[in-house]
C-alpha cells in the first residue's frame, strides 16, 4: 500500500467525519424539538412523535437511507449525494436523540417542574432554565453513546455511492488486492474516533452513577 | 411533484420478497444464537484467572463495538478464506453477526453478572452445589432475567442490522430487494415496502423474545 492509497484512505476518513458532524448537529436541533414535542402533554403530537420514533426504530438505518434518498430524487431535487445521505442521518439522529432526550426529560424529577410551575415561570423558561440543563446532565452518556453509534453507521452511506471511509477503503482494497491489510487499517481509523468518545462516555456514566448512589 | 407511483414490480416479486424476509429471520436467529454463546463464553473468559484471556475479551469487545458492522464483515469475508475456510456468503454473513452481537451480548450479560450478590453464589457452593450448577442457576439465569430487555433490545437491532450482510450478497431481504429495483428502477417503491416488512419483523421478533422470557427465564406468574 502506497502512499496514494493512504491519502486516499484519510480523504475518505474527513468525509466520515464531516457526515457524523454535520447530521449529530442538525439531528440535535430536530431530536430536541421532537423530544420537546414527545413531552408536550398534547396526546396527538406525543402520539405522533412516538410512532414517528417507533418507526426509526424498527427499521434498518440502509433503509432509512435508501427510502429518503430516493424519495428526494422522485421530487427531482438535483442534490449532492452527500447531501441527500446526510439528511437521512439527521431524520435516524432526531428520532434517537429524541427518545434518549425524552427519557432524561421525564427523569428530571418531578418536584423541579411543579416548583418552576409554581413560581409561574413561562414554558420556555422553566425548559430552558430548569428542566433541560439537568436533562442534558443525565442524558449524556447516552447521546455520546449513540454519536458512536451514528459515526458507525456513516458507514452505511457507502451502499448509495458516497465515498467515505469504507467505501475508499473497498476502493483501495479492490486496486490492490489486500483486503485484510485496508479493512484493518479502515477499521484501526473507525477505531481511534470511536474509542475515545466511548470511554469518555462510560467514564461519565459511572460518575453520574456514583454520584446519584 | 409529477411521478406516478408504480407497485406492480413490488407485488409481482411478493413471493420472493416473503422468501427474503424468511431469510432475514433465519439469519437473526442464528446470529442471535452465536451471540448468545460468545456472549456468555465470553463473561466466563472475562472473569477467567488468566490475565491474558481478560485482556483478549476486552480487547475483542472494545474492539467490535467502536468499528462499523460493515467493516466487520468485509474484514471476515475476507478473512475467513486466507484462514482456509471457504464458507458461502449467509453463513459468513451469520458468523459476523454472532460475533458483533456476541461482544455486545458480553457487555450486557456482564452487567447482569455483577449485579448478583456474592453472598449468593457463597450459599451455593457452601450447600455442595457443583460449580456448574452455580454459575446456571445461581448467576447465569438471574443475571439474563435482569438484563433481559437490554439484550432484547440488542437483538431487535442485530435483526435490523442483517440488512447490512447484503454487502456480501447474503441471502436475505434486502439483496432480493436490491435485485427487483435494479430489474424494475422502481427504488422508492420497493424499499418503501421493504422498510414496512422490516418494521413488522422487527416487531414479531420483540415478541417472539418476550414469549421466550415469559416462558424460560422469568419467575413463573404469580
Amino acid at each position: 500500500m502506497g502512499e496514494g492509497e493512504l491519502l486516499f484512505l484519510l480523504k475518505g476518513f474527513k468525509w466520515t467525519v464531516v457526515l457524523a458532524a454535520v447530521s449529530f448537529l442538525c439531528g440535535t436541533v430536530t431530536g430536541l424539538a421532537i423530544a420537546l414535542l414527545r413531552t408536550s402533554g398534547y396526546r396527538a403530537v406525543e402520539r405522533t412523535t412516538a410512532a414517528y420514533i417507533a418507526l426509526f426504530q424498527g427499521t434498518p438505518l440502509l433503509m432509512q437511507l435508501f427510502v429518503v434518498y430516493y424519495a428526494l430524487a422522485l421530487y427531482g431535487l438535483e442534490i449532492d449525494a452527500w447531501i441527500a445521505v446526510a439528511i437521512g442521518f439527521t431524520l435516524h439522529a432526531s428520532a434517537y436523540l429524541g427518545e434518549i432526550w425524552r427519557g432524561s426529560i421525564e427523569a428530571v424529577p418531578r418536584g423541579q417542574v411543579e416548583a418552576a410551575k409554581a413560581l409561574s415561570l413561562h414554558y420556555f423558561w422553566r425548559m430552558k432554565d430548569i428542566v433541560l440543563p439537568q436533562a442534558l446532565r443525565i442524558s449524556l452518556p447516552a447521546t455520546i453513546g449513540f454519536l458512536v453509534q451514528l459515526i458507525k453507521g456513516t458507514s452505511l452511506a457507502a451502499f448509495v455511492g458516497f465515498t467515505e471511509l469504507t467505501r475508499a477503503g473497498t476502493m483501495v482494497s479492490n486496486q490492490i488486492f489486500k483486503p485484510l491489510l485496508v479493512f484493518g487499517i479502515v477499521g484501526m481509523m473507525y477505531f481511534a474516533l470511536c474509542w475515545p468518545l466511548s470511554f469518555f462516555g462510560s467514564r461519565l456514566e459511572s460518575k453520574f452513577a456514583a454520584a446519584t448512589r | 411533484m409529477n411521478y406516478k407511483f408504480d407497485f406492480t414490480p413490488v407485488i409481482d416479486g411478493l413471493p420472493a420478497l416473503l422468501l427474503g424476509c424468511l431469510g432475514t429471520l433465519w439469519l437473526a436467529l442464528s446470529g442471535m444464537a452465536l451471540a448468545i454463546i460468545i456472549g456468555i463464553g465470553g463473561v466466563i473468559l472475562r472473569d477467567s484467572r488468566v490475565k491474558l484471556l481478560r485482556w483478549l475479551v476486552i480487547g475483542f469487545v472494545e474492539l467490535i463495538r467502536n468499528t462499523p458492522f460493515l467493516v466487520q464483515i468485509y474484514f471476515i469475508f475476507f478473512a475467513l478464506p486466507l484462514a482456509g475456510v471457504r464458507l458461502d456468503p449467509t453463513p459468513t454473513a451469520i458468523i459476523a453477526l454472532g460475533v458483533n452481537g456476541g461482544a455486545y451480548a458480553i457487555e450486557i450479560i456482564r452487567g447482569g453478572v455483577q449485579s448478583i450478590n456474592k453472598g449468593q453464589v457463597e450459599a451455593g457452593l457452601a450447600l455442595g452445589l457443583h460449580k456448574l450448577s452455580v454459575f446456571r442457576f445461581i448467576v447465569l439465569k438471574p443475571a439474563l432475567r435482569a438484563v433481559f430487555p437490554s439484550l432484547a433490545s440488542q437483538f431487535v437491532l442485530l435483526t435490523l442490522t442483517t440488512s447490512i450482510a447484503s454487502a456480501v450478497s447474503a441471502y436475505e431481504l434486502t439483496s432480493v430487494a436490491k435485485r427487483i429495483e435494479s430489474d424494475s428502477f422502481r427504488s422508492f417503491e420497493v424499499y418503501g415496502v421493504v422498510t414496512l416488512m422490516y418494521l413488522v419483523m422487527a416487531w414479531i421478533v420483540m415478541n417472539v423474545l418476550n414469549f421466550i422470557s415469559s416462558r424460560y427465564i422469568s419467575y413463573p406468574a404469580k
